[in-house]
């Protein structure tokens, strides 16, 4: 081993603080995301196709039942925005569960950079390689189906996309902690909040149906919101909208803040809780 | 203050004491009773102690993992509680058997990864990961997954982890476990070789193996059920313990619980199952106290199987301080 060439050499320059910590902290957690959505091709299989199947099913499913083509579209955007919800559970919410089991949340806790530059990593990597696999949704929707949509203006869809997936995994970064919180119940309490919020987005259908009081329930999930949002810029009238498309998006922008606020308080008081009782950073306990 | 870093110490623990709640009716467990510790900059410190001495305990309050339920602990002048941020910035750590990483990364990437949580420059964390990748033999490895590195190649990415960031501080806990003998002599050289080259870096230690902390530590702490019980350097130690005679008898047919022989103190090294026998330890004041011994021990029906002496090691001062080996039991059953 050649000591001699050790690391002395290396110039030492000034470590990152403030903001450029928490940026380089946040893209190192965020390429591991991306790295891992894009290096193990049989994930790319079961994160880009399995989920789009539902929507599949769906749409052939109104097609078969002679319903309007605009359910077509309404169960494409459902599909779509499906992959993510399943991201934001198993990717963001159960994720620091398992760190845990890896040892690793420890070394997270040890390090000066931000846990919140490290959850903010975890959530543009997936949402980044979420994008990835959506598109595949989109294109089957698109090119396989035919499925139509009605003209709209890019920016909107846009902004509404970012208000949506803010919102989302917003939320993801606080039920992260939250989830930690239930030790070995993680897996249970993401698998039980699947279905029902996959129900009560009415991601397949239009939430309206769910009469108005399930529609005023729903509207308190972003994802419904989102959902129900993304579908009047691409649809406009015949998505059958649960509130006005700006009503909708001021309600995501405030989900955002509320849940980033609540990641926020959520990490630090889990970080005390770890500190003070000595268990959060056992990996048996 | 106006203190120069190199006048604060790199570690100081004053009357340091941790209390775990017992769970569901047990009793509340005492893991620090009252640590009081000073490290200074440049030394290679180790602590040792039995399992349950509350060394990992320390470890964690040190690294700002753990609160103390009293006292005070300071790394690099900074107390662990009130300025957590600016210890986390000083120091990192090793513990051994850890698995840190994601599976997908290579272990390039994943050291890389490691860089930016500390705030290494992009160009100083590149130049600093290659030279650790080459001197830690990983060179061939640089490239592959972590999950398909054996345990001893993922032991020496995570203890090339430890030094991306040149902490001030490293904390090494057990670094050596699980690897075969060259590794672990090869990392301990290059511990050695990198406190040594900067005045201002620090080692605090935690090993299970005796020759190892004799080897490489300028100073030992033992602690045994939260309290220091010694702390000098590791020649010191032997030295108070020098003179008489380390006997370690090989013995079959031990009555229940035996702690002593005609007043002199028994430890119990580990059985050996395969003949029946445990290793019984003994220090004599002069050789002629083995006699004695022997015919004692044969009048209660215990047959000896072998005897050697030795030098005064370190665990023989470990033993007399603390009252048992880092592995031994109480008394055999």
């Amino acid at each position: 081993m050649s000591l001699a060439a050790a690391l002395p050499a290396i110039e030492h320059r000034p470590r990152h603080t403030g903001a450029r910590l928490f940026a380089h902290a946040m893209l190192a957690r965020m390429y591991v995301r991306i790295v891992g959505s894009l290096r193990e091709p049989t994930w790319m299989i079961a994160d880009a196709i399995f989920p789009n199947l539902g929507m599949c099913a769906f749409v052939l499913l109104y097609r078969a039942l002679g319903a309007p083509r605009s359910y077509e579209a309404l169960a494409l955007i459902g599909g779509v925005l499906t992959t993510y919800w399943i991201n934001v559970l198993w990717g963001m919410g159960a994720q620091l569960y398992f760190e845990k089991m890896q040892g690793q949340l420890a070394l997270y806790f040890a390090a000066p950079c931000s846990r919140l530059a490290i959850l903010s990593g975890m959530a543009l990597g997936g949402l980044v390689a979420t994008l990835l696999r959506s598109l595949v949704g989109v294109a089957i929707g698109l090119w396989v189906f035919h499925v139509q949509v009605a003209p709209f203006s890019p920016w909107v869809l846009a902004g509404v996309f970012v208000l949506t997936m803010v919102a989302l995994y917003a939320l993801g970064m606080t039920l992260s902690s939250l989830f930690l919180l239930y030790g070995r119940e993680a897996w249970h309490t993401a698998n039980a909040l699947q279905e029902p919020v996959y129900f009560l987005s009415g991601l397949y259908f239009p939430v309206r149906t769910l009469g108005a009081l399930g529609a005023t329930a729903a509207g308190v999930l972003p994802l419904t919101l989102g959902t129900d949002a993304l579908r009047q810029v691409l649809l406009g009238p015949a998505a059958q909208g649960l509130l006005p498309l700006g009503q909708e998006c001021l309600a995501l922008a405030g989900f955002g803040v509320l849940f980033l606020f609540l990641a926020g308080r959520a990490m630090a008081y889990l970080e005390a809780l770890a500190k003070r009782e000595g268990r959060l950073t056992q990996r048996w306990q | 203050m106006g203190h120069s870093p190199a006048a604060v110490p790199a570690v100081e623990t004053r009357d340091l004491k941790r209390v775990f709640k017992g769970s569901r009716g047990s009793p509340e467990v005492v893991a620090l009773a009252g640590v009081d510790l000073r490290i200074e900059r440049g030394e290679v410190f180790g602590l040792l102690g039995p399992n349950g001495a509350g060394k990992t305990t320390a470890i964690k309050i040190l690294n700002t993992l753990l609160y103390p339920t009293s006292g005070e602990a300071r790394v690099a002048g900074h107390d662990v509680v009130r300025e957590a941020a600016e210890v986390r910035r000083r120091i990192a750590l090793v513990s051994g058997g850890e698995s840190s990483g994601y599976g997908i990364l290579n272990v390039r990437e994943c050291l890389w990864m490691f860089s930016q949580f500390y705030g290494v420059p992009r160009a100083e964390a590149d130049a600093r990961v290659d030279r650790l990748i080459e001197t830690l033999g990983l060179k061939d490895l640089a490239k592959t997954r972590i999950n398909r590195l054996s345990t001893g190649q993922r032991q020496r990415m995570n203890f090339a982890r430890g030094f991306v960031s040149d902490p001030e501080i490293l904390f090494l806990d057990e670094p050596t476990l699980g690897m075969d003998v060259n590794a672990a002599r090869e990392l301990r050289e290059f511990v050695l070789t990198w406190v040594r080259e900067s005045p201002g870096r620090t080692v605090l230690l935690t090993t299970h193996y005796m020759a190892e902390a004799d080897m490489m530590c300028d100073r030992i702490a033992i602690i045994d059920r939260g309290r220091t019980l010694a702390c000098d350097a590791p020649s010191a130690l032997r030295r108070a313990v020098e003179g008489g005679q380390h006997v370690e008898l090989e013995v079959l047919g031990v009555p229940e619980g035996l702690a002593d022989v005609d007043g002199i103190a028994v430890t119990w090294g580990a059985p050996h199952p395969e003949r029946g026998t445990h290793t019984m330890k003994l220090r004599l004041a002069d050789g002629g106290q083995l006699p004695l011994v022997l015919r004692a021990l044969d009048a209660r029906g215990v047959s000896v199987r072998g005897v050697s002496t030795r030098e005064t090691s370190l665990e023989d001062a470990f033993i007399a301080i603390v009252g048992r080996g880092l592995d031994d039991s109480e008394a055999p059953r």
